[in-house]
């Protein structure tokens, strides 16, 4: 297994395009080997065109891929010898589960008994170890798409395996056991993966990094837990978590952070906002304005005033069953929370919510404000 | 206007797809009917359309045999899980068609177009084509032309399974405020999804190989669900259920050690049980708890559910927040014992925790 870099890559389907218009925008990212990453995002935010450029099926406009350090941007998919698992399962209705499995080792001249050892092992993890002599159109769906996966498994040789969507046939039911299976395998054979999904959840299910894409850019590389406790950008705080993370504009002087009228520590001092706040929500995002961002999960009711809690006004309950998700306002701005469901619903619709201050994060125009060196 | 259906039942090809079906559908109520694949929402809302026959049972509404009534004379409209659109009629005329077929006059027509495409926030997309829109835009439409006529029943089939998670979340959100406003409307609405079923449902259908198997308001069903089966499929990680007996006002869950049963299951009589948990009632412990190993981690919003095996016993924990855990990790798995369902042997409820606030 191979780590895959791309050195300033970007890509435009229309010659001469402005770099703002690109479908891919130029991007430096490294894939380790033996490490599994997702491309996440809404559709046309550049992953497909991202994972093209890795498999050779799209040569990109600028930069360059490299393959352990060797320079493959100018390769046929053939030359970068990668596997590749898509939407729908591709296999050789014709053959038997084994043959399927032996064909890519078969015509890369692999000797039988190295062959059979190879597919009883890979056909074992894939719990296809008793249906080898089966013929591969009797199988269902998912155990078909088991056999696209394992056929880029069974080549030791190959740099990453790539897919787009595995999951889209397969139904919902079968979905967790295929998911287990996948990520098991990862585990046991350590390839390179990189998987393309819209379904943020699904790759957090399995992959260990993930690349959270958007119109072109990628907004934030890191782990689930990562993207989930820091999102770097208003836009992640919104696609990871549900509800999404909660926004609220904020103003700032030299005594400090003011919410509604009252004091708001944050996990960290940001730097001094620079615009006044004149515009709000998304406006105030684009103005450069401060806003404080904590996930609906580590807000509390509180039950006496104190350091970070507010009064705030319920605007209605949604029940999820374990939990509750209460819409609250504080000063005409919403905000959502959390309620384990043994708490009940809160009596009134004043209410007093702390926001925990090492929860509290802040952004300057949608970004997470850096933290100032000491 | 209550829909009334008695005894409906269907087979088809000798599988039994709905088995004696038997509901009072009111008017100005949401119903949501959950349940796994095939488990017959699907035949139910085909049935209560007039789509398809069945082999036995009525179906009646404001003592018409609507069985004998044929699809195009049902006073029934319908969301489908595909986006279904005329592709060649713009927006406004995808949503002012039926109500033109219905002969209306040309100003209701415009009217209530106008104001259905208002409420799915689609005001500025007249003139569009559906091949324009969005997924969940063309979804819109779609609810959009079955709001406009005001039909005294809607049906809408698992609308948002095709949808991605972010729209399905603020779709579901927008459909509250959507049912709010169809009066004396019937609405059944099938789902998989536990967030769904809760949020939408005044009453929940919970359906199982073809049968209703418990109804009831949401709470009622979540707080107390009837059986074991009710218990999994409206819990989302199904609910863990654990083989167990009772001897003594003692508990012995699985091959684990006996230990005092909890006050709220004091009475439970001795013999074999199976006992119910949810997954938000267990957690990893740094210290303390049952050891158990991780066998898959997934992450659902912003959960992440850890399925562990603990003395054999396969079990769901669910975290608050996403967190990196690692397959093949020994994790200390603790338990809320005040939280525990009783059931009986065939799965029976006999005891479920106390609830607050229910609503």
């Amino acid at each position: 297994m191979a780590q895959l870099e791309l050195l300033d890559v970007g890509h435009c389907y229309v010659p001469g395009e402005g770099e703002d218009r690109w479908a891919l925008k130029p991007l430096t990212v490294t894939f380790e080997a033996g490490k599994t990453y997702a491309l996440v995002g809404p559709s046309g935010c550049g992953k497909t065109t991202l994972l093209n450029i890795l498999s050779g099926l799209v040569s990109p406009t600028r930069g360059r891929v490299l393959f352990d350090g060797a320079d493959m941007t100018r390769r046929s998919t053939r030359e970068r010898n990668i596997a590749q698992v898509f939407q729908f399962p591709v296999i050789y209705t014709s053959m038997t589960v084994y043959q399927n499995l032996a064909f890519p080792l078969e015509c890369r001249n692999w000797d039988s008994r190295r062959i059979d050892a190879k597919v009883r092992t890979v056909a074992e993890a894939l719990g296809l170890g008793d249906r080898l002599k089966e013929p591969a159109r009797k199988l269902n769906a998912d155990d078909k798409q088991l056999i696209s996966l394992g056929r880029g498994l069974v080549r030791d040789d190959v740099a990453a395996l790539l897919m787009d969507e595995p999951l889209t046939v397969i139904d919902p039911q079968l979905k967790f056991s295929l998911r287990r299976r996948i990520r098991e395998i990862s585990e046991q054979f350590r390839p390179t993966v990189i998987y393309v999904t819209h379904d943020q959840y699904e790759a957090m299910s399995f992959v260990e990094e993930l690349l959270v894409m958007k119109d072109g850019q990628v907004m934030q590389q890191g782990t689930p837990e990562e993207l989930f406790e820091s999102p770097r950008s208003a836009y992640v705080g919104y696609f990871i978590g549900s509800p999404s993370m909660n926004f609220l504009d904020v103003t700032q002087d030299g005594s400090g952070v003011w919410l509604a009228g009252q004091r708001l520590a944050m996990s960290w001092q940001p730097p001094a906002a620079r615009v006044p706040a004149e515009a709000s929500g998304a406006g105030a995002a684009q103005a450069g304005v401060l806003q404080a961002g904590i996930r609906p999960e580590y807000v509390r009711l509180a039950s006496a005033p104190g350091p970070n809690t507010f009064p705030a006004r319920l605007q209605a309950v949604r029940d999820h069953g374990p939990l509750r998700v209460l819409h609250v306002e504080i000063g005409g701005q919403r905000l959502a929370l959390k309620l384990a469901r043994e708490a009940g619903v809160p009596h009134g619709d004043t209410l007093l919510v702390e926001l925990p201050r090492a929860k509290v994060l802040p952004y300057v125009g949608g970004q997470l404000a850096t933290v100032v060196a000491g | 206007m209550t829909l009334t259906a008695r005894g409906l039942t269907l087979s088809v090809e000798g599988v039994d797809h709905l088995r004696d079906i038997t509901l009072d559908l009111r008017p100005g109520r949401i119903y949501t009917v959950i349940g796994r694949t095939l488990a017959g929402k699907s035949s139910l809302l085909r049935v209560l359309a007039g789509l398809q026959r069945v082999d036995a049972g009525t179906l009646t509404q404001d003592g018409t045999d609507l069985l004998q009534v044929p699809v195009w004379r049902r006073d029934t409209a319908m969301v489908y899980q595909q986006f279904i659109n005329y592709p060649h009629l713009n927006v406004f005329d995808n949503v002012a068609f039926p109500l033109r077929r219905a002969k209306l006059s040309g100003e209701q027509v415009r009217l209530r177009a106008t104001e259905s495409l208002a409420k799915v926030g689609l005001s500025d997309f007249h003139a569009r084509k559906p091949s324009q829109l969005s997924g969940g835009q063309q979804q819109r439409v779609a609810l959009a032309r079955a709001l406009a006529r005001r039909c005294k029943t809607l049906l809408l089939d698992e609308p948002l399974v095709n949808l991605d998670y972010k729209l399905r979340e603020q779709l579901r959100e927008e459909f509250r405020e959507l049912f709010s406003g169809v009066g004396d409307s019937v609405v059944v609405y099938t789902t998989t999804e536990t967030t769904e079923a809760m949020m939408l449902g005044d009453e929940v259908i919970v359906m199982h190989e073809g049968r209703i198997v418990q109804t009831g308001t949401p709470a009622e069903v979540f707080d107390a669900p009837a059986t074991t089966t009710v218990a999994q499929i409206i819990n989302e990680p199904p609910m863990n259920i654990i083989p167990g007996t009772v001897t003594g006002g003692r508990m012995r869950l699985n091959d684990l050690g006996a230990v005092d049963l909890p006050a709220h299951l004091a009475g439970l009589p001795d013999g074999p049980c199976q006992f119910g948990l949810r997954a938000t009632d267990l957690s990893l412990s740094s210290s303390e708890g049952l050891r158990g190993d991780v066998t898959f981690v997934e992450i659902s919003g912003s959960e992440t559910f850890v399925h562990v095996v603990i003395a054999d016993i396969p079990m769901v924990v669910q975290l608050e927040g996403i967190h990196d855990v690692s397959l093949g990790d020994a994790v200390l798995v603790t338990i809320r014992s005040d939280r525990l369902f009783a059931f009986s042997a065939q799965g029976d409820l006999l005891v479920a925790p106390s609830e607050q606030g229910g609503r």
